[in-house]
């Protein structure tokens, strides 16, 4: 079955945004957060000279590569099989973490320490993993804290963005017994350190996730900010690395762009920390087996529709939720998916089935904000645009659609406009105070609940307009 | 030069002063104005909610009504977005010739009021007196998709006695978004709200725009959490000639 975290059972999307918007703390850290990412990105990509040059080419090279998706993958195969690792194929979340479960047990292991990677909260594999009773690790700061927390991402790049260090300074006194924890970020550092260290030095099997695929020599790159991701990669027997089929690009030389436009776009860096580049196995250096697990779960679906196969050009930088003046109010979690925010929205949907985010589509003003700021310029207000046609033309609201239809009849000519206003003046009467109108009943208190509407005035434009004596004529 | 005027579903029915507001200055400019009562809409409301094949007949009265056209004034950079945005891909999907060749012709010969004021008609001082303090809201399809820059800026400053203050925040979103704003009404409010306290922060008595759409989103909120401040349309500042108060 093909699983987006619990996207399948998530409430619509304004019900969950009610709560979110109900929580002070909450919205205070996403804002706080957010503003900070956004200000250092805009100063490191402001100091480029070449940015809009940048994005097309990565908009370029992943378009190339959704136009040569089978080529490219087989290539990879090949390449990495020749370099010692082992490829399998995933059809959809629950496949690929059979394949991952088993490998693990095959080598009679019960511990695995992971990378931060979201393609695995994609496939809720930590569930998978603890049923077969095996416990999983994060690493990543944030990780640990969402798994510690028994909690879930409510960002792509920073998952445990909607906590402040208060919360996390208690999470982490209850959880690893630390009653004397200090509050600064490098005392919950070095506690995480503490917790951490002995796990890489134990633990056999090594988790990770993405960046990129690369087709010609095999390898597969992830970047990282804290150092755990080299130590997962680097020190366990085993490595296992789960990738969406997207990720692939043909050569070493595109990473000079996206190694660019990745840490600029995410965490407004100009080079991420750490960049690991690994190819197959190598004797003792390094882990002795290596495994690629390839992940459709949905996304050949996606590359189907040409409308908004641009969808999967996505490097999960994140750019877009910090812009996103939605996301600003809501936090991530609201989206119901571990991929949240404008690109959340159309990626939810679409792999996860139209029919079980038939309101995300429509969690967006439209305002642009993301395409803006996107490294490989997916126009999401155009993407967010079609798949609402995509409901609408499945299966649209009915009330809507004939309100919707007689609206487009009066729009289309004949003189119904003019009659609709007169009509419409007629029915605000009972309503209106003055200028404006206070409360509305029915679909109109969603707007008259929070807002006044202006009422219509007496005389519409074109009634003015005709009432009008010729110029010169006065 | 004739200008003709297409004043937006929304304003003709709810904002008749700010088409009169556009005559009053194009014709204080020595213009001609004429309007076509066929008129109705860009179809806007329509096509971002979902209903491209309601929007199509839309699209193609537009086209009908303005196809002999030479200069088309909007006082709405939404509608002209809407237009520029989607009017090609709408012809294009059709496989309609005559239409794809209709639109494409069309398109150049429309302008936002600020577009036809300082592009078309080469004038920033529109004789304009407004001695009030003002700030502008930049909106989304203003800012990301016409890119009108500095254009109103420029005409504000023109404006005698008018005391323009920055208002902070300005890429961001006022929350009306269309249908967004009864979809998500919760959210668009909570939008609305940030955006109504930079306002109330500028200290200005109003807020202009080149859009009534979210003009009409960020009253609806002033009018319940800041009564003593307005809204009011570009177009009905550059219309004024109050005089300025004398100390």
């Amino acid at each position: 079955m093909i699983h987006v975290g619990h996207a399948e059972d998530a409430p619509a999307f304004p019900e969950s945004a009610k709560s979110a918007l109900a929580n002070q703390q909450l919205r205070a850290n996403v804002r706080r957060a957010t503003d900070v990412i956004r200000a250092k990105r805009a100063l490191v990509v402001g100091e480029t000279n070449d940015w809009q040059a940048l994005r097309e080419s990565g908009r370029q090279i992943k378009a190339h590569v959704m136009r040569h998706l089978d080529e490219y993958l087989v290539r990879f195969e090949e390449q990495c099989t020749r370099a010692g690792g082992h490829v399998h194929w995933a059809r959809d979340a629950d496949e690929a973490n059979r394949i991952i479960v088993s490998l693990i047990q095959d080598h009679g292991e019960h511990e695995v320490i992971k990378v931060k990677t979201m393609t695995s909260d994609e496939t809720r594999l930590n569930d998978a993993l603890e049923a077969a009773g095996i416990t999983p690790f994060e690493t990543d700061l944030a990780d640990l804290i969402i798994q510690l927390g028994r909690d879930r991402p409510s960002h792509i790049v920073v998952p445990a963005l909607h906590r402040n260090r208060a919360e996390i300074r208690a999470l982490f006194q209850k959880t690893m017994g630390l009653g004397t924890l200090g509050p600064e970020p490098e005392d919950l550092a070095g506690a995480a350190r503490q917790f951490l260290r002995e796990k890489f030095l134990r633990v056999k099997v090594g988790f990770s996730g993405a960046n990129f695929a690369i087709a010609e020599t095999g390898s597969i790159c992830v970047v990282e900010s804290e150092g755990n991701g080299r130590m997962c990669v680097t020190l366990p027997k085993m490595l296992i690395t789960l990738v969406g089929i997207e990720k692939v690009v043909p050569s070493l030389a595109d990473l000079e762009v996206f190694l660019q436009l990745l840490p600029r776009s995410a965490t407004g860096e100009r080079m991420n920390p750490y960049n690991s580049i690994w190819t197959g196995t190598r004797g003792a250096d390094g882990p002795e087996e290596f495994h690629v697990v390839l992940l459709d779960n949905g996304r050949t679906r996606v590359l189907e529709d040409a409308e908004a196969r641009e969808t999967l050009h996505c490097i999960r930088c994140a750019a877009c939720l910090n812009a996103c003046p939605v996301y600003r109010q809501t936090g991530g979690h609201a989206y119901g998916s571990i991929y949240s925010g404008p690109i959340g929205a159309i990626l939810t949907p679409q792999l996860q089935g139209m029919e079980h985010s038939t309101t995300l589509p429509y969690a967006s003003s439209l305002c642009g904000a993301c395409y803006e700021v996107c490294p490989v310029k997916i126009n999401i207000p155009e993407i967010l645009i079609h798949l609402r046609r995509r409901i609408v033309e499945e299966d649209g609201p009915r009330l809507e659609g004939l309100a919707m239809r007689a609206a487009a009849l009066a729009f289309s000519g004949g003189g119904w406009l003019g009659l609709a206003q007169r009509l419409g003046r007629l029915a605000q009467r009972p309503f209106a105070e003055g200028h404006s109108i206070p409360s509305l009943p029915g679909p109109g208190a969603g707007w008259t609940d929070t807002r006044d509407l202006p009422a219509m005035p007496a005389q519409s434009f074109r009634q003015w307009w005709a009432s009008r004596k010729p110029r010169g004529s006065a | 030069m004739l200008i003709s005027l297409f004043i937006g579903c929304y304003n003709d029915t709810l904002f008749p002063e700010t088409g009169k507001a556009v005559v009053t200055v194009l014709e204080r400019l020595g213009h001609e104005v004429e309007f076509r009562d066929a008129q109705t809409c860009c179809g806007q409301m329509h096509y971002n909610t979902g209903y491209a094949a309601e929007a199509l007949p839309v699209l193609r009265h537009f086209v009908k009504t303005f196809a002999d056209a030479a200069v088309i004034c909007v006082p709405s950079a939404s509608c002209v977005a809407m237009m520029r945005d989607h009017y090609p891909k709408m012809a294009a999907e059709t496989g309609d010739e005559t239409l794809i060749t209709a639109v494409d012709a069309l398109l150049p010969r429309i302008f936002e009021f600020s577009e036809l004021l300082i592009d078309k008609l080469g004038v920033e001082d529109v004789g304009a007196s407004y001695p009030h303090r003002v700030t502008l809201h930049t909106s989304c399809h203003s800012l990301r998709s016409l890119h009108l820059g500095d254009r109103p800026v420029r005409l504000l400053h023109a404006v005698r006695g008018l005391q323009l203050t920055e208002l902070a925040g300005q890429d961001q979103c006022c929350g009306f978004g269309g249908t967004f704003a009864v979809k998500n009404a919760e959210v668009s409010t909570a939008m609305a709200m940030d955006k109504v306290q930079a306002i109330v922060d500028t200290g200005a008595e109003v807020c202009t725009a080149a859009d009534n759409s979210c003009l009409m989103q960020i009253n609806g909120v002033l009018a319940r959490t800041a009564p003593d401040r307005r809204c009011l349309h570009l177009a009905e500042i550059l219309a004024s000639t109050d005089a300025p108060a004398t100390r």
